[in-house]
């Protein structure tokens, strides 16, 4: 796969189009305008950019009164101080009163890189996920990233977009269907199902072609949408496989993983692998190293999948 | 309405204060009395609003940043007929309209949802970048406490305030001096506070906000001034208009029961008897 794109980047171009079609969209960012590619909308339409100074409480508080006056704000800054720093202002300010507030992170997971730990948002989904009214989700690549602030947009309400920092291959044409509560199955199979999002959907893809090669048949779901999340079509693939394994490029305790989990538990229990963070903080390092330290490979997905078959067949 | 009418309008949201706080079985008190000679001024002579259409476009926005203070704005709007006054004795009741803090999603004529301190004043902020935005005229207030200013994020929406020449936007401190664990001084001091604001950028003006005169006053002069943020450091007594309320910390979160509350009416009954 040649094309490359980051998420963010995507986003930077799909605000520039948003902001020509729809005359309420504004954008907030936190002094990190380069870095979240909302730089450009700033160029373009400097009468509705407001940057807000290294104060993303306020950011959040004001993204609230603009919404709650008829715009439509993107409020964007690092994964790890939108959702943590400014949570309770996420929760009682916007997801509360269910203020059409779009909260457009990137520089999610430990794929941030060399910046470490105290950058790298691992819980962001958990806790996104665990408001009322809130709508989560996290893209794969920069095609879906387009499709989900368009999405986003439509959706009247608060909305959560996690996306990355690092180029990722481009994975699906402007064909690619994406809808708020609806999960894509990319590739159908008989033995298993990996449920991944974001950074590891490729990944996801390429270990169902390494399995493939020896003999094991594999179904590859993308669940942008983490929330709501689409019980029926996983039911749906669970009916038709022995075990699942879930791929997330964040901790296992409150994302993508849990989220399968309580849908497996609920309505078709099979064996199940979680991969992803295992309660642990990231680190410094190059984006690939890290995926690799933490487990987050191709590899690790083929072990997972064997490993959630040898439980089926207990 | 001349000052007399709004001197009679502020004694009867005490009085429905006190009214709704017994049912209730908790609530705040102290705060809501301090602050209703200014809610008065506010819903009664100086905002731009249509009860009938809370949700007017051009309208006045209010934001009750100190959220705890509900029961005077509930009393406010009741008195302005945005809903019935019965409902003010459901406050804080399951399954009922008013919620302990203000609700903008049930609440007809509530702007903002607030309670956690320190969120209301950026949101008012946002409508009022929002009114520069669209060319409106609309103006914004926001109801501040004391106890209110120890939070970080009061003084990150000042700053962005002043930085965005929100003159359409303006604060009003109720600075009553007590907050749950005692004095503000004790507490947390926020002195020298005309001074801080001042720093931030804000035109300051402090009056006495019992004084009704001096409240109309100073939104006038809020009007007038250009190109940056009004605040109104209106100096007020906790538990105001209800003696054994007054200055006394322990009426910051518990309601009445009903024979304090006869006797808390009865005065109020005679203060605005004398009012003629």
């Amino acid at each position: 796969m040649a094309e490359k794109q980051a998420t963010r980047e995507a986003y930077g171009k799909a605000l520039i189009a948003l902001g020509a079609e729809n005359p309420n969209i504004v954008v907030l960012d936190a002094d990190l305008s380069k870095s979240t590619k909302t730089a450009e909308f700033a160029k373009t339409y400097p009468e509705r950019f407001l940057n807000m100074g290294i104060a993303e409480q306020n950011m959040m508080g004001t993204a609230a009164g603009l919404a709650a006056s008829g715009k439509i704000p993107f409020a964007s800054t690092f994964a790890v101080f939108a959702t943590g720093r400014a949570f309770e202002q996420i929760r009682n300010s916007i997801a509360y009163p269910k203020l059409n507030v779009k909260i457009a992170a990137t520089h999610a997971g430990i794929t941030v890189g060399e910046d470490g730990a105290t950058h790298q948002a691992i819980e962001d989904v958990a806790i996104m996920r665990a408001l009322p009214n809130m709508t989560v989700l996290v893209p794969a690549d920069g095609v879906e990233t387009r499709l989900a602030i368009f999405a986003a947009v439509k959706h009247q309400g608060p909305v959560y977009i996690r996306m990355g920092r690092l180029e990722l291959p481009v994975l699906f044409d402007e064909n690619y269907h994406f809808q708020i509560g609806k999960a894509n199955i990319l590739r159908k199979g008989r033995d298993a199902a990996i449920v991944a999002n974001g950074v590891m959907v490729a990944i996801a893809l390429e270990a169902a072609e390494a399995l493939a090669q020896e003999g094991i048949s594999v179904t590859v779901v993308n669940a942008a949408s983490v929330k709501p999340f689409d019980k029926e079509t996983l039911t749906l693939v669970a009916k038709e496989v022995k075990a699942v394994v879930t791929a997330e490029e964040h901790t296992v305790i409150g994302g993508l993983g849990s989220a399968v989990a309580e849908v497996l538990a609920e309505e078709w229990p099979l064996p199940l692998v979680r991969v992803g963070l295992q309660d642990t903080f990231g680190e410094s390092g190059r984006p690939y190293e890290l995926l690799e330290k933490y487990g987050l490979t191709e590899e690790r997905l083929v072990v997972a999948v064997k490993q959630a078959l040898s439980k089926a067949d207990r | 309405m001349n000052v007399i009418d709004l001197k009679r309008m502020a004694n009867q949201i005490r009085q429905d204060i006190i009214t709704m706080l017994v049912p209730a079985k908790s609530g705040h008190p102290g705060g809501s009395l301090s602050a209703a000679d200014i809610l008065t001024v506010l819903y009664f002579q100086e905002m731009r609003i249509r009860p009938d259409k809370p949700h007017w476009e051009e309208r006045d926005r209010f934001v009750l940043s100190k959220g705890h203070a509900a029961p005077v704005l509930y009393a406010a709007l009741a008195e302005k007929g945005y809903f019935p006054k019965e409902e003010l004795l459901g406050l804080r009741q399951t399954g009922r309209m008013l919620q302990g803090h203000p609700d903008m999603k049930g609440i007809p004529g509530v702007d903002m949802s607030t309670g956690s301190l320190g969120q209301g004043f950026s949101a008012a902020n946002g409508m009022a970048l929002a009114g520069k935005m669209d060319g409106k005229d609309y103006r914004v207030y926001a109801l501040l406490g004391d106890g209110e200013l120890a939070e970080g994020q009061v003084w990150e929406a000042a700053m962005a305030a002043a930085h965005f020449k929100l003159d359409n936007l303006t604060a009003i401190l109720d600075f009553n001096g007590l907050q749950i664990d005692g004095t503000t001084d004790e507490v947390m001091s926020s002195a020298p506070l005309p001074d801080k604001w001042r720093a931030f950028g804000w035109h300051v003006i402090e009056l006495d906000g019992h004084d009704i005169e001096a409240l109309l006053k100073g939104f006038d002069e809020a009007h007038r001034v250009k190109g940056r943020p009004t605040i109104l450091i209106a100096k007020t007594v906790k538990g105001k208009g209800v003696s054994f309320m007054e200055n006394a910390v322990g009426w910051h979160g518990n309601a009445p029961n009903a024979e304090q509350a006869e006797q808390a009416l009865k005065a109020l009954r005679e203060e605005v008897a004398q009012l003629g």
